[in-house]
């Protein structure tokens, strides 16, 4: 009875925050919903005992991805007014795509090709007893022997796209003063002193 | 009342329904068009670990990780092309993205 409350609770949170970001005015209300959607879908996942990414979850979206957006809207000065206009326009057909995909879906879901019974046979790698072995362990266990080559991958691609990410914002700005070490030791007595001769009397 | 897989699903599909709608409503701003992918990817992350818990197969959560892995790359570079082009057009108005079309 309490997981089913706690169910319909961060379900009910989750999509209507998840309507929210699409239909809100104001870019930084969009953002400050997203971060509500992830927040209650970390709930969702302790509530189907997937603790790790749970904590996954609100530690990467909520704590990288999400602020990255929030400072991207808050950086840039767009007059998000203008970007508003002709949304009704795209009303109907969006709504209509949306409709037929949602019955699609939902028919899908319903129509009994997913019942855990019938799949049992799928499954590869079963869980661990909860008693035995805790979800982080479990999941580390099987990260690190079978999936090691494509967890490496994930993190090339991590790599890959923060180098990219710092190539393309990266800029040279002119007229500004760096420290260049090369010129600071080319640089001799000779010609950092100049000695002249001033006639008395005169100036130089 | 006993929830099922299906309740799972259905908020997933609820979830990518609304993650589509948002593409087709906000055309032209590229920042909520982001957004939207994000709902969407958290959708199958949903839907991946639902299938993890009741079948009790621990490959459903690995792979979830890796689409987290994957959704957290594509928003970096996402936002940094958003940020150059800003820089270099002063808009993000999607309809003037068209210097490629040829």
């Amino acid at each position: 009875m309490i997981e089913a409350l706690a169910f319909y609770l961060f379900a009910g949170i989750t999509v209507f925050s998840g309507f929210m970001v699409i239909s809100s005015k104001n870019p930084v209300h969009s953002v400050l919903f997203l971060i509500l959607a992830f927040f209650n879908s970390a709930g969702l996942f302790v509530l189907l005992g997937a603790e790790f990414l749970a904590m996954i979850l609100v530690v990467v979206y909520v704590g990288a991805v999400a602020v990255l957006f929030l400072f991207v809207v808050m950086m840039l000065d767009i007059n998000f007014t203008e970007l508003r206009q002709g949304v009704l326009q795209y009303l109907p057909i969006g709504a209509l795509i949306g409709i037929v995909l949602a019955l699609e879906l939902v028919f899908v879901v319903t129509s009994g090709a997913f019942d855990p019974a019938s799949l049992g046979a799928a499954v590869q790698h079963a869980t661990p007893a909860v008693n035995d072995v805790n979800n982080t362990d479990a999941l580390g266990r099987l990260i690190y022997t079978d999936y090691i080559y494509v967890f490496q991958a994930a993190g090339l691609v991590l790599f890959v796209a923060m180098v990219g990410a710092i190539v393309l914002t990266h800029r040279r700005r002119a007229g500004v003063k760096r420290q260049d070490i090369g010129e600071q030791l080319a640089r001799t007595a000779g010609d950092a002193i100049e000695v002249k001769s001033v006639e008395s009397g005169k100036g130089i | 009342m006993e929830i099922g897989l299906g309740h799972y699903l259905t908020v997933a599909a609820i979830l990518f329904t609304i993650g589509i709608f948002g593409i087709f409503l906000n055309r032209k701003n590229v920042i909520v068009i982001l957004m939207s992918i994000e709902l969407m990817l958290l959708a199958v992350n949903i839907n991946l670990v639902a299938f993890s818990s009741y079948l009790h197969d621990m490959v459903g959560q690995i792979f979830a990780l890796f689409v987290l892995t994957v959704a957290a790359a594509e928003a970096a570079i996402g936002l940094a092309i958003l940020v150059i082009y800003f820089r270099n057009r002063k808009t993000i108005a999607v309809d003037d993205v068209n210097m490629m079309k040829g």
